[in-house]
């Protein structure tokens, strides 16, 4: 048997930290970096007799999340307690939902791939709920004992599940990386995966293909980037193939990765998994949300990547796969929307290759934010303008570009001005230089009248470098085809 | 001086005939001779009372007195004390002090109240005859042989010894109507979200509610008056406009000789069954017959689940216990075993030496109904019946303004009796822990003497947030009978 044999099916858990300012039940500063425990009240640290009280911002951003993804958003849900014993949990319960999530159901729909092979995938979420986050536990530089840091504590999470839709790593981290664009996009959440406010537990679990029954599951904790989600995976669907193929079973069980050796290796079996004795919170109502209270979190919604990959690809004419890059961030696409504005929508495809060619080059290079491109919308759709109306070769763009990027003028025109980079349209100044092209490129001359086309561009490519890139290459392909009789 | 009412005191300091700290040293003398045998309060504030006396006594010259300024009382040991240990009657918190009033305490403070200092408790409030404090038993002042009751032991028997005129309590299944029944005091457990439980320790948060006990119904209306209303840290706060609970004391009667005319008292066939002791039926008995004197309709009732609540309550409780009490675990304050081998050999030994028998026991009964497996047949079992008591209580109140009945169905009982009998002990709060299933207020007055010159307590049953008429009720009672303002010889 080979791998080929086997299905792979995966869920994510992801634990999406909001963006609120303060904590979902305490007015303690969300803020990441702060010295330990400075940032834990009273009611973080579980004293006697303090009592939770719900932060509405954090409920605005899960019903937000869940219009985004077609979602119901529950109009009464129920905060729960999951108990358990551990330092970095004050309370030795985490409030959390369980029976009623605030957000059930929901699609996203993800481009898994690139070029020919891409397709768009379909992702059902089964629910997203809100819960507090623990604090941490150091158990570094503290000789025998452990430090416990409650600055985290309280801070607002959005669980996010979904069905055991994915049938490859890719998927996941398409879909992952889905999700994270979502949450920036509607603001929800700032998505630092280094800071912990984005993290994934994947359930992997594989199948004889064509076997109706699941496989048993592994879940595979707290993975922080997209490439230690898909070494994990990786690394899961291998261990369980080889294991099962080996005459060995599968035991339901949490499991870790180590990202140094990139294995996962079991946390805890199903056997001693913890009884969290759920059980509605009676310090907190049940959360009732209105219809209203959901018109006015719509009314407030950004365009959707969704729906605007859909007009790319409609209105622009642009692929699925364009349109997917196109709408990585919120700031990416404004940009080019913005720039399309200002360009008009027949020079969408040109501006969408400059944005995700050059510019994302140049930003990527010098690790600058889209919203911070020297370049602005405006001076790159004035720059497409003279491409298309033949003023400038796309050789000459390049420079005009650079020089835009380094402040070298105001608009793409006043380079081209100062710079002296319009194309040459008038014959009597290209003939001269074909002439002389000629004259030096005998041997080019021979070869194309023997029969070779490519001497025929070798020569185009001789009078462009010769014009210094002004010349039409549209023009200088008629003039020389004159010339050598063709 | 002692002995006046706190409205009388009140009355007192506002005509000058004597000052804050002459008042709080005379209670602060009387605690210091009397509290050796009733051990009714964990901590007296000698210094911070004198200190917060002369400030009212100050306020009061500069013409900044409210109607509570320089009233000295004192908080059931369960409320948070910025500053003044707040133990809960356990190891567990021997020694944590709060860096927070509880908002009750806050509020008594703000309106210039004196604090004498912190009466003793059953244990995290847990339990019906104060015998599970860490601290010992606070006595009943009318036998020191016998329970003053529970869990708020030690309020009822400060009230009862004129240790205090006014003191807080909370009551989750009974704790403050019976100790005060028990002690011959008047106490109040007001609708659930009426008065805020933040900085009240929690021992069941669905349960809880914090109330007053003083001699009479109109100290508990001006108690309340200062420390009830919305409070936006208790998320189960109500989010309604402020009462005056003293507005319909003040009301002259129509006809004089008939205070209670037209008031229909509801009498729950339930609560005059087998079990309630002679005694305490004669007097309940007298004292419906009097307020029919007063004007009152008799009307018969029925609550038929009352017998559910104990199981329900002993379900609920515990559970809601068992996971508010896993934040004593050692580990940022409170008590922390010496020694220990890991991390959960601290937990382990930190709460079994924090915590004493009946804490433990309800911790274990709850941890054992939401278990997985469990979790149906009981928890979910006991929502239910909560929800068929509190119909119950909506039909009975559909038929009467005010149910009546005894609040628990004997006198106080000898010190060390139910120790080993839990579930005998359990059963007698059956009068008591349906309200609190059912989130109602309730309230018991003195209202006779029973075998051995006990006092017998009568429980007022209102419907929700109708605190204003039990109190007026209770106090056309009053205003016609002396049982509230007989006090035991110490």
């Amino acid at each position: 048997m080979s791998r080929a044999d086997w299905e792979v099916v995966i869920g994510l858990e992801t634990h999406v930290q909001l963006s609120t300012q303060s904590k979902i039940f305490s007015g303690s500063s969300t803020a990441f970096g702060a010295e330990p425990n400075r940032q834990a009240s009273a009611i973080d640290i579980a004293l006697p007799g303090v009592l939770p009280v719900l932060n509405r911002g954090a409920v605005e951003r899960a019903i937000r999340f869940g219009l985004a993804i077609g979602a119901q958003i529950a109009p009464t849900s129920i905060f729960a307690r999951k108990n358990y014993f551990y330092p970095d949990l004050p309370k030795g319960y985490q409030i959390s939902q369980y029976e009623l999530p605030v957000v059930a159901g929901g699609v996203l729909t993800v481009q898994v791939g690139e070029g020919d092979k891409a397709y768009a995938k379909t992702i059902r979420l089964t629910r997203a709920h809100l819960e507090e986050d623990a604090g941490k536990s150091l158990h570094e530089d503290f000789r025998g004992m452990s430090g416990i840091d409650l600055n985290r504590a309280g801070t607002p999470l959005l669980e996010i599940v979904t069905e055991p839709d994915m049938r490859s790593s890719d998927e996941a981290v398409a879909y992952a990386k889905a999700l994270h664009t979502l949450v920036r996009w509607i603001d929800i959440s700032d998505g630092n995966m280094q800071e912990g406010s984005f993290r994934c537990d994947a359930n992997v679990s594989v199948r004889k293909k064509g076997d109706p029954q699941l496989g048993t599951r592994r879940e595979i904790k707290n993975l922080n980037s997209f490439r230690f989600l898909k070494e994990a995976i990786e690394y899961e669907i291998g261990w369980q193939i080889e294991t099962l193929e080996d005459g060995g079973a599968v035991r339901q069980a949490t499991v870790l990765f180590d990202p140094d050796t990139g294995e996962t290796r079991a946390m805890r079996s199903k056997e001693d998994a913890h009884d969290y004795r759920y059980f509605p919170d009676p310090d907190l109502l049940p959360l009732v949300i209105s219809d209203e209270w959901i018109g006015r979190v719509k009314a407030a919604l950004p365009e959707l990547p969704a729906a605007l990959q859909a007009r790319f690809q409609q209105e622009y004419g642009l692929s699925a796969y364009d349109a997917a890059t196109l709408t990585g961030s919120r700031e990416t696409a404004q940009y080019y929307v913005d720039t399309v504005a200002r360009a008009g929508e027949k020079l969408a495809k040109p501006a969408a290759n400059w944005v995700m060619g050059e510019l994302a080059a140049r930003l990527n290079k010098e690790d600058r934010a889209v919203s911070a491109a020297p370049v602005a919308p405006q001076q790159l759709a004035g720059m497409l303008a003279r491409i298309a109306d033949g003023t400038i070769s796309n050789a000459a763009a390049k420079k005009v570009f650079d020089a835009l990027w380094n402040g070298e003028g105001a608009s793409a025109d006043e380079i081209i001005e100062k710079q002296g980079l319009k194309q040459v349209t008038d014959l009597s100044a290209i003939e001269p230089i074909i002439d002389e092209v000629l004259a030096a490129n005998q041997k080019s001359v021979e070869e194309f009248r023997a029969g070779k086309e490519k001497a025929f561009n070798a020569l185009v490519g001789q009078v462009m470098k010769a014009s210094k890139g002004k010349a039409s290459p549209a023009q200088v392909n008629e003039l020389l085809k004159q010339k050598l009789g063709a | 001086m002692i002995e006046q009412s706190l409205k009388q005191l009140a009355a007192g300091l506002a005509a000058k005939q004597f000052s804050s700290l002459e008042l709080t040293q005379a209670f602060l003398d009387r605690i210091e001779a009397l509290n050796p045998a009733l051990n009714a309060f964990i901590s007296v504030d000698r210094a911070g009372a004198l200190a917060q006396a002369q400030a009212a006594d100050a306020a009061r010259a500069a013409g900044n007195a409210g109607p509570l300024s320089g009233i000295p009382i004192a908080h059931k040991d369960i409320f948070c004390t910025e500053g003044l240990r707040t133990t809960c009657a356990s190891k567990m918190l021997d020694n944590f002090v709060s860096p927070y009033d509880a908002t009750v305490v806050a509020r008594l403070k703000a309106a210039g109240t004196v604090m004498l200092g912190k009466t003793n408790c059953d244990e995290f409030a847990m339990g019906s005859t104060n015998e599970n404090s860490y601290y010992g038993p606070a006595k009943n002042p009318w036998d020191c042989s016998r329970v003053p009751g529970g869990s708020s032991g030690g309020s009822a028997a400060a009230v009862a010894a004129r240790l205090a005129p006014g003191v807080t309590g909370t009551d989750t299944g009974g704790s403050i109507r019976q100790p005060a029944s028990f002690c011959g005091v008047t106490g109040l457990k007001p609708t659930y979200g009426a008065v805020s439980r933040w900085g009240m320790v929690a021992y069941a948060s669905s349960l809880d509610q914090g109330g007053p006990l003083a001699q009479t119904a109109e100290d508990c209306a001006i108690l309340l008056n200062a420390f009830a209303g919305f409070d936006e840290k208790d998320s189960t706060s109500a989010e309604r406009p402020a009462e005056d609970y003293t507005r319909l004391l003040a009301q002259a009667p129509a006809d004089p000789s008939k205070p209670l005319a037209g008031v229909r008292l509801g009498v729950p066939k339930e609560y005059f069954g087998d079990g309630l002791a002679d005694d305490v039926r004669k007097a309940v008995e007298a004292a419906l017959a009097e307020m029919e004197k007063l004007g009152a309709v008799r009307v018969e009732v029925s609550l038929p689940k009352t017998e559910l609540s104990i199981p329900a309550y002993y379900v609920i409780a515990p559970a809601e216990a068992s996971s508010n009490l896993s934040r004593f675990d050692g580990v940022r304050y409170g008590h922390r075993a010496a020694e220990y081998s890991d991390l959960m050999d601290m937990y382990c030994k930190s709460r079994a030496e924090g915590f004493g028998g009946e804490v433990k026991r309800r911790i274990m009964v709850g941890t054992y109904v939401l278990s997985h497996g469990y979790y149906d047949a009981y928890y979910l079992q006991a929502l239910k019946l909560r929800r068929l008591i509190a119909e119950d209580f909506a039909t009975a109140l559909k038929q009467c303004d005010v149910l009546v009945g005894p609040v628990c169905p004997g006198t106080a009982w000898p010190l060390g009796q139910m120790a080993d009998d839990p579930v005998r002990m359990y059963l007698a709060d059956i009068y008591t822990v349906s309200l609190n299933l059912a989130g109602l207020p309730g309230m018991s007055v003195p209202c006779g003497f029973g075998a051995g010159g006990l006092p017998v307590g009568m429980q007022l049953i209102g419907n929700y947030f109708a605190e204003a008429r039990l109190l007026e009720i209770a106090h056309r009672f009053q205003q016609a009978t002396d049982f509230h303002l007989r006090a035991p010889d110490l």
